[in-house]
This record gives C-alpha cells, structure tokens and sequence, in this order.
C-alpha cells in the first residue's frame, strides 16, 4: 500500500473510532442538539418581535444565520474531543503508532461532519416547525445544506488548532468563544447590518461570516446572490487549507519524522 | 538485530532552562528487562518519551531495535508498543474495538487484527469483559487493556512507563506475570517504576535516575552491595550485658557495633561466619538475646543512600511539574 492508501485507511480507522463514541456520550448531545434548538426558540420568540428584517420573516431570516452560528459552534465538539484525547494520553498513543501522522485529525473532523449534520437536522426540523419556509429550488436547498457542512467542516479544523495549541478543553473553549461570540453577533446572522451603528455595519458587511450567512440566504430563501455563494465557498476552503496546515504542523511538532 | 535492544548514548533534552535529561547512557541487551527508577521529575518519563519518538532529544542518540529514535522514526514506531503512565484506551470503546483499532493501526488488515484482539482478550483474561465499553473496567483491567494494546503488533521491544502505578496487589502481581511471560517469550522491556519491589522482581537491570542523570547502574545485587553488605541485628534479653556482646561480636563485624534501645546492630563482614556463628559466640559469652535477625540492604536503602531521599512519591506536583513543562515547551 502506499502512503496515500494507508493515510487514507487510518484516517478511516480513527473516523469510526470518533463515530462510534457519538450515540454513547449522551452528554454531548446537549450541545449539538438541545443548545441550537434553544437558541432558534429564542430568538424567533423572545427577540424576533423586535427585529425588523425588510422583505422577510424574521424565521425565514434567522434560520439561515443561526445553522451558520451553530456550524461554528460544532468546532467546540473536535476541540472537546482532542483535549480529552491529549488530556488521557491518548494521544501519545496515537504518535507512537505507524499510522499517518495527519489521520487523527483528519479522522476526528471527519467524524464532526456527522454531529455537524445532526445539528442542522434538528434545527431546521424545529425551523420548520416554528414557520420557517425554504423559497427557493431544490437544488439551491441542497448545495445550502452542503454549504453549512463545508462551514461546519472549516471550523472544526480551525478548532483542532486550537485545541492542540491550549493546554485544556476549558482554555480551548474561552479561546472559541472569543473568537466567535463577536464575529458571529457582529455579523447579518441575526439582525440586518443596516440597522447598527455606521463602524459596526462596516465591520459587519465586511465579516466573512456575514459573506456565508448571506450566501446560504440566497441559496435557503432567494436572497439576491451578490456572488455571496462563491465568495463563502472560497472562505471556507481557505479556511480549511491554512488551518489543517496548521492543526497537522502543531501535532507533528512535538515528534521527530 | 544488534546485541542490544536499547541503547542510548549521551540523551539530553531541557525544557526551558531544566535539564530533563542531562546526558543519560543506557543499554539494555535483547530479551532483558531494564528498569529506570527514580523520583518523580528525575527525567524517567522524559526518556521514554525520546526512545518511543515521541520528542526529539536535544543532543546524544539512541537506537531501539537497531533503528535511530530520530532518523528512522517512521520505521521504529512499528516495532515497538506502549503503554503509557495514564491507561491510554479509549474508554468509550469496548475492549475488543480497542484492541482492533490497534492492529488496524499497525496496518494488519481487519480479519488478522480482529484475530489479534480475541487472543489478547482471552490471554489477558478480558474475553467476558470484551463487548463492555472500558471505562466501565477497574482500574485494573483497564491496565490489562493497556498492556495488551501494547503487544498487539508482536512488537520486539516494549515501554512501560509506570505500568502497576495505583493498581492493586493482586492486579499488580498479574501484570508482572504478564510482563515475565513476555520477556521469557524474548520481547526486550524497558520498565520506568518508583516501586523498589517492582524493579527487584522484574529487572535484569536498574538504572537510578535523579535529577536527568544516572546515578548508579547494575543488577539489583550489584546495587544492594554499594550500599554495603547485610547487617545483623540483636536484640538484646533481660539484663544481658551490651558490653559482653559487643566483645563477643566484633571479630564478625566491619565495624564497631552501636547499641541502641537495647539492639545491637553491626555490618556483618564477608566470610567471616553469619549468622550461626554470632549465636555461637553470644552463647559462649552467656549473653541472653531476645531475637536476632540478618537484614539485606533494600532498594529503598540503595535509594536513600544514592539520592539522598526516599522513593516513594512525596507529592503529586512533582509529577504534574514535568508534565507542564513538556507543554510549555512544546
């Protein structure tokens, strides 16, 4: 076998590995499930009266921008899992074997995928059910569903560097939530840029969250494109080159190849 | 293979400004046991971690089954096993898929590893246990887990690093057992431990570590004899006279006997009768004793005398120090 093919096996390997743990940790399910539909509620209930949204529902409006919130979120998921992984010696383990040095983490964000897609499942069942309403054609929905995971995808990578680079799950979390708490609020992902202040609407108009929220507006419920579709696709594979660069070279460090 | 399993040659790494390791040489001939001991943060795990090519030393080398722990890395890691200080398993698998994600790792293809896995589980004593997720195991078996993840790949040179540590008795017997089988079956292991007794029992070797040095090296006898020889020890009857027994035992001792609380403790020298002729000599001079028992040095006598403390771990953040550091630094 060559390198490639046994690369591709162990990431294999440790996909399954991370999948199979999935249904017998119940306590994660909190986080990707419970935690994304209370925030829908929320807003759609508890702000959305408020919120003027021109030309929209504001669930129409919302569901879009809080799946992208909850992707972002999901890199919390491979961050948890790597920081217990290190915390047990796992690890250790893992680089003492002849496996490929980047299927840990290839097959951790891959197995991320999985939990990404129970998130958008449960959100969008609950979307549907407090009114929210696809406007577009199927297609569109689909390549908006792949869009999300693509996005889920780029973050859990950005989050495995960041787990591997922060000595605790707890350290990796603070971490992530200042990182997305502002560019995810100070985005279009729950209200219209135009009505904040004229700095906060340049910082958010200019925000590549707000480039992908719009985008999967377009594809979900017909917003007008504005090349938003292929500008989010671009973010997100870059994302994902530069940090899967880094989270590969921060786990490699410590060994000698 | 080379004649030796293990060796190193002048292994430095530091963290920040602690040297972990300043300069360690270690040798362990093929289808031995070689024990490092040491206190905690003496530089063991450090060691390990350079040998299993999980950090790159700073200066020295090392080769492990003939291969280079830097330049031939890749090759190394598929001829040896781990199992680390914290059981490394995954506890939210069963044993079984545990065992089988090892091999497949090793790249032994599903049915050989699937194979590998049900034969480890019945030789470990696991096979009831085997479909239930490790972390409901005792402390134990997850052990026993560990170590059989170890040996899936048959691998020709094991790492122990603290292998018995928090087990109980009767658990820690079964894995020295295990370990003997193993290195009777010719697999070279070298074994970290701060339990004297572990390394009396399982070494062919000791290296004691402090402070990233060796500081001595030897079979355990050889150690025990730096220390010096056996020491009897009287305990003296009734209004038997001190005097009188230190007359009637200095031609046996190395030095002058001190008496104290009533017992009378003397270096017994080579040859020169034990402690058969002591009774004699006792009786002779109308001496009553109460008890009289030779001691051999212990390790932990070997200890205390080579490192100026005891072995037993004293607190935990010693431990936690050499870890930290190793994050700081990486």
């Amino acid at each position: 076998m060559s390198a490639l093919a046994y690369a591709v096996a162990d990431t294999a390997v440790i996909a399954k590995r991370n999948l199979l743990r999935i249904p017998r940790q119940p306590d994660l399910w909190v986080s990707f499930t419970i935690q994304p539909v209370m925030f829908v509620l929320l807003f759609v209930y508890v702000f959305g009266g408020a919120i003027r949204t021109p030309g929209y529902d504001y669930v129409d409006f919302l569901m879009p921008g809080i799946v992208i919130q909850t992707m972002s979120f999901g890199g919390f998921v491979t961050a948890i899992g790597l920081s217990d992984d290190l915390r047990k010696g796992l690890i250790d383990r893992f680089r003492s074997l002849p496996m490929a040095r980047s299927a840990v983490l290839g097959g951790r964000t891959l197995a991320d995928v999985a939990t990404n897609a129970i998130s958008i499942a449960v959100m969008v069942g609950v979307g549907l059910i407090v009114g929210f309403t696809f406007s577009s054609s199927p297609i569109e929905v689909i390549a908006g569903f792949a869009l999300c995971i693509l996005f889920g995808y780029a973050f859990s990578w950005i989050f495995a560097f960041v787990a591997l680079s922060t000595s605790s799950a707890e350290g990796a979390q603070a971490l992530g939530f200042m990182l997305i708490f502002p560019l995810t609020f100070a985005s279009s992902a729950f209200v219209p840029p135009e009505s904040m202040p004229s700095w906060l609407e340049a910082f958010a108009e200019a925000n590549p969250f707000s480039t992908v929220v719009d985008a999967l507006r377009a594809l979900w419920v017909d917003a007008p494109h504005n090349n938003d579709v292929w500008a989010a696709v671009a973010w997100c594979i870059g994302l994902i080159v530069v940090f899967a660069g880094l989270a590969v070279y921060r786990y490699r460090r410590a060994v000698s190849t | 293979m080379p004649d030796a399993a293990i060796e190193a040659h002048d292994l430095r790494k530091s963290f920040k400004d602690v040297h972990a390791l300043d300069g360690i040489d270690l040798v362990a001939p093929v289808g031995t046991v070689l024990s490092l001991l040491g206190p905690n943060g003496a530089g063991k795990t450090t060691a390990v971690r350079i040998l299993t090519t999980l950090l790159p030393p700073d200066g020295g080398s090392a080769r492990v089954a003939g291969l280079d722990v830097v330049r031939d890395a890749a090759a190394l890691r598929s001829r040896i096993g781990l199992a680390g200080q914290y059981a490394a398993v995954d506890e939210n698998l069963t044993g079984r898929e545990n065992l089988e994600m090892v091999g497949r790792l090793y790249h032994m293809g599903g049915g050989p590893a699937r194979r590998r896995a049900d034969e480890l589980l019945e030789r470990f004593s696991l096979t009831d246990a085997a479909d239930r997720l490790s972390k409901t195991y005792s402390g134990g078996m997850r052990r026993r887990l560990d170590l059989a993840a170890a040996l899936v790949a048959r691998p020709p040179v094991i790492f122990l690093d603290e292998p018995t540590t928090g087990l109980d008795p009767r658990s820690r017997l079964q894995l020295w057992e295990t370990i003997e089988a193993r290195v009777a079956a010719g697999t070279t292991v070298l074994l970290t431990t701060q339990y004297l007794d572990e390394a009396d029992r399982l070494a062919d070797s000791i290296a004691v570590i402090d402070h990233g040095r060796v500081i001595a090296e030897g079979t355990s006898d050889q150690l025990k004899d730096r220390v010096g020889g056996e020491r009897l020890e009287v305990t003296l009857g009734e209004g038997a006279s001190t005097e009188a027994a230190i007359e009637a035992l200095v031609p046996l001792a190395e030095d002058r006997p001190k008496c104290e609380a009533g017992v009378l403790a003397l270096p017994l020298s080579r040859g020169r009768g034990g402690i058969a002729e002591a009774v004699r000599r006792l009786d002779d001079a109308g001496v009553g004793i109460d008890d009289i028992a030779v001691h051999r040095p212990t390790l932990d006598d070997v200890f205390i005398t080579l490192t100026g403390h005891a072995a037993e771990p004293e607190e935990e953040e010693a431990e936690v120090g050499e870890a930290e550091l190793e994050e700081r630094a990486a």
